[in-house]
């Protein structure tokens, strides 16, 4: 076990400091083509006319490729986006032609000259709009070509590519219990992933039809099923490979860019093709995160308990609708935060606009509806009089209350979200709502807001885990998890040296992915890698110690239980001296006399989700995930009246962790998520004309953190073990972003004595809203 | 065909204490050169608009932004990338021990501002500090650890040879 608690360095650390670490673009290929992507300067057209006589002119050019050379619908829930554009155009920067040509240069001079005449159509960048009577309907085609995709419900005719809805109690009686009441309306427009590393793919076809495809994907083994799919080849002709990924926040989860490589490929004959992505496209034409407009009514009775919620969100997915209908989903299961509301009434709907088309975004949309709910909560305290923290702790959802879809919650699948509230009021020596007067024209405020999450991953989801060894016995751990940032190898490695008391530095992992050589991990997401994953290791682990006790035995000739295994070696319990290190064994043994007993010792160990269950459509009844993770964060910052500037002094997270595998990494993986948090709460989103042009398309306009413009960070720890969960963990990857942009946000309503109800919270957005005297 | 063109011509550039030849158009990028040509992938691409810092390298002793030089610039200069840190830099070392990273994708061309801060001015304090390190962006990390990494690094003394 000592392994456990251990802080260790990342597997890859000494890699990514000497450049040696490589990235998907990092490699290059003999006989490499390149390709590079029109698209759509419109935010909704129709494609009237496409002329690429021009660009074929050009000397070096193989190809040109539009929607019509692939008509093929893709997408992972509904088949609703075309691989390049086919007579319309949703969204500006929708990809809509195609170059493959000798090297880059010469593929932009023949993109250059491709001719597209557009006629424009109105642009619906609101859902609010896009469910007005008379909008335009985007994707006339859903709901009649796709019937019977489980747990999606589009509306045929309207611009909803879904919609879930949770019915709880008496909502009337419910309302009747309360004394205070807010209702409010909130809008957060989209904003984008930006992991440093852009995203991009390239294939090659062999002659006889095997597909290669390298890539940044967060999801090799989704690309895999998907191009089978899409263009009908048997799934164990394509290879997907990743190597280690520069961050994907959900962002890479989507697959795009592997399937236009492909057809780049195919084009080609087969040859190999880098599709180049520049960091505009990247922002304008890949998919981003949602936008959201919401509208929530909370009611508490008298002692502040609340007794009835209406909530409605409106997920805005842009032009297509990849993820987003279990966004909606998760949104409408999770909707109330960690809160139990006996009675409750809550519609989540997925609407189609013409912005560029939204995928999952650290935390799944958790970090959206959070912002709108824990900002009624505030509202809702101060009307009832009682202290903010105070008033979350009477509410906190605890053993025995009901989430929103009818799970009971236990401290096992949702862990102490109380001790969390009373361990932050000390950690934050939390100062209560009163702005504190600093100086003539500064004030000093905090903001509070809890966070919860369950991932809604398929009731299906798989993962694996391979053991081989090395003749010094050290192990190779073989896992299908991708290596992106949130340093799941090394937790994975960390896991498999408790099970087998061995040092961490004698197990080996492999960062690359290869959809052939590695078990399928379902996806690199929703914080489940050290649960899915970490199953599979630990009984990947059983399964080598019981082969070397098995092989032990006979070598020894005593009994297995007679054996112990720690430090690289098995031994007889009451006689240590008489030993057998791995390395002498795990090939199979040679005795001293020669004789050869057992084989080569080869672990496995195999994991899929259980117990989770559909949403019952008429009251969501259902179990979502396996589990929720819960926590509390609260933002301190000094607010300057005069101009409505602020400074973040600190920023605290309380989350219970369930076990501390490695702490300092948790830490940094909550302190990662707080910094996203507040990048998204204070300057981030993508700023779109009234057409639909995003105007904000380079890191010079959209802006991130830098140094220097971070408070401190704080986090502390409680631990409630998850009982099915490797040695306790629980997720946590993304939490650390969930809560921010809401604590920011009441920080700053008390600080400038306004009601803030958008992202971002800049100084000109808190000077606008106090200006029109709202509080 | 054999032709003298003026499309594109020969450049020696200095990296990493060595002499390398490359054939490069006018319009070529340091950066692409670095990584197309000589294989030095540790520069990225983040943005190749100046903006994110991940391409930096040290051009004469200062860190550069390396998307935005042409390679027929740096003749005649000094180039220095992560791989010619060779893991001797003690800002490496800070880097893991103070897990300064979590992808990796910024961390070069954080690491080559540091360590050109580390040569450069090892007695800066904190303002000088935020002042170089505000050219690069990093997503995943919170700063915080960076920040410390490079601490540790300036409370050292250069060992400047």
């Amino acid at each position: 076990m000592s392994e456990l608690r251990r802080n260790v360095q990342r597997k890859e650390s000494w890699d990514k400091v000497t450049g040696n670490a490589k990235y998907c673009d990092d490699f290059s290929v003999s006989g490499m083509l390149t390709a590079r992507i029109l698209t759509s300067p419109h935010g909704h057209a129709i494609i009237k006319r496409i002329d690429t006589s021009s660009a074929w002119s050009i000397p070096g050019v193989k190809a040109v490729i539009t929607g019509k050379d692939f008509p093929v619908l893709c997408g992972v829930l509904l088949r609703d986006r075309p691989a390049l554009a086919i007579d319309r155009v949703r969204y500006c920067g929708e990809p809509v032609a195609l170059v493959v040509a000798l090297d880059e240069e010469t593929a932009l001079k023949a993109r250059d000259l491709i001719q597209v005449e557009y006629e424009p159509l109105p642009v619906i960048l609101d859902p609010a709009d896009a469910l007005k009577e008379g909008a335009p309907i985007l994707h006339p085609q859903v709901g009649v070509l796709f019937p019977d995709v489980k747990d999606i419900y589009p509306i045929h005719g309207t611009n909803i590519a879904s919609h879930y809805q949770i019915r709880r109690g008496e909502i009337q009686a419910g309302w009747k219990a309360c004394e205070y009441q807010v209702e409010e309306d909130y809008y957060l427009p989209p904003s984008d992933h930006l992991a440093m590393e852009v995203r991009t793919a390239r294939a090659q076809i062999s002659a006889d039809g095997k597909v290669k495809i390298t890539t940044t994907s967060q999801a090799p083994f989704s690309v895999k099923k998907q191009i089978a799919e899409y263009f009908k080849i048997p799934a164990g002709q394509i290879e997907v490979h990743v190597p280690l990924v520069g961050g994907g926040f959900g962002g890479k989860a989507s697959v795009m860019l592997e399937i236009l490589a492909y057809i780049a490929s195919r084009k080609v004959g087969g040859r190999p093709v880098r599709l180049v992505i520049t960091r505009e496209e990247d922002l304008q034409s890949a998919p981003c995160r949602l936008s959201l407009r919401s509208k929530i009514k909370l009611g508490a009775d008298c002692q502040g308990k609340i007794q009835a919620a209406e909530i409605t969100y409106w997920l805005d997915c842009g032009a297509y609708s990849d993820i987003a209908p279990n966004m909606a989903k998760s949104m409408a299961s999770n909707g109330t935060g960690p809160y139990y509301i006996p009675n409750l009434f809550c519609n989540s709907f997925c609407v189609y606009t013409n912005h560029t088309y939204a995928t999952s975004y650290r935390s799944f949309g958790h970090e959206s509806f959070t912002y709108c709910l824990e900002r009624a909560m505030d509202r809702l305290a101060d009307r009832s009089g009682i202290d903010p923290l105070e008033f979350r702790l009477i509410n906190a959802i605890r053993p025995g209350d009901l989430t929103p879809t009818q799970v009971q919650c236990t401290p096992s699948n949702t862990g102490n979200l109380v001790a969390c509230l009373q361990k932050v009021k000390d950690l934050a020596k939390w100062q209560g709502t009163a702005p504190i007067k600093i100086e003539p024209n500064k004030v000093r405020v905090q903001g509070v807001s809890c966070l919860w999450k369950s991932a809604s991953p398929p009731t299906n989801a798989v993962s694996g885990a391979m053991i081989t060894f090395n003749p010094d016995g050290s192990l190779n751990l073989n896992t299908g998890v991708v290596e992106m940032g949130s340093g799941n190898k090394t937790n994975l490695a960390q896991i498999l040296a408790a099970k087998m008391k061995l040092d961490i530095s004698q197990i080996h992992v492999v960062y690359d992915v290869d959809t052939r050589l590695n078990p399928e991990h379902w996806k690199t997401v929703a914080s489940l890698s050290g649960y899915m994953a970490g199953n599979a290791v630990c009984q990947a682990a059983d399964d080598v110690l019981e082969q070397i006790r098995t092989i032990a035995a006979q070598a020894f000739e005593c009994q297995k239980q007679e054996l112990e295994i720690a430090d690289g070696m098995v031994f007889i319990k009451n006689n240590p001296n008489c030993y057998l290190l791995f390395k002498d064994i795990v090939a199979g043994y040679k005795a001293p006399d020669g004789r050869s007993i057992g084989e080569p010792v080869l672990g496995r160990g195999g994991f899929m989700l259980k117990g989770l269950s559909i949403l019952d459509q008429e009251t969501g009844k259902g179990k979502p995930g396996p589990s929720w993770t819960v926590g509390v964060q609260i933002v301190e910052l000094e607010f300057d009246k005069r101009d409505f500037t602020y400074r973040l002094i600190e920023a605290y997270t309380v989350i219970d962790c369930g076990a501390l595998i490695n702490p300092q990494a948790i830490s940094e993986m909550i302190a990662g998520g707080m910094a996203m948090g507040i990048g998204l709460a204070s300057r981030e989103y993508l700023s779109y004309d009234f057409q639909g042009v995003l105007q904000s398309p380079t890191l010079r306009t959209y802006k991130l953190l830098h140094i220097g413009q971070e408070p401190d960070y704080r986090v502390g720890l409680v631990q409630t073990p998850q009982e099915d969960a490797p040695y306790g963990i629980r997720s946590l990857s993304e939490h650390g972003i969930i809560g921010i942009p809401a604590a920011l946000g009441n920080a700053l309503s008390r600080a400038a004595k306004v009601n803030c109800t958008q992202l971002p919270l800049t100084p000109e957005y808190l000077w606008s809203i106090s200006q029109k005297g709202q509080a | 065909m054999f032709e003298f063109t003026a499309d594109k011509c020969l450049i020696e550039l200095d990296v990493n204490g060595e002499n390398k030849n490359a054939i490069v158009r006018p319009s070529d990028l340091l950066l692409d050169v670095l990584r197309n040509q000589f294989g030095l992938t540790g520069a990225k691409p983040g943005c190749k608009n100046g903006d994110c810092g991940s391409c930096t390298i040290i051009m004469d002793g200062w860190p550069v932004k390396s998307c935005l030089v042409l390679a027929v610039e740096a003749v005649g200069h000094t180039i220095l990338t992560v791989e010619g840190l060779a893991g001797t830099s003690p800002v490496q070392k800070a880097f893991v021990d103070y897990h300064a990273f979590q992808c990796g994708y910024c961390t070069s061309g954080f690491l080559m501002v540091c360590h050109s801060l580390w040569m450069m001015k090892s007695d800066a304090d904190e303002e000088e500090m935020e002042d170089w390190l505000q050219s690069n962006i990093c997503r995943c990390t919170s700063y915080k650890e960076i920040r410390k990494a490079m601490e540790s690094v300036l409370l050292q003394n250069p060992q400047k040879s």
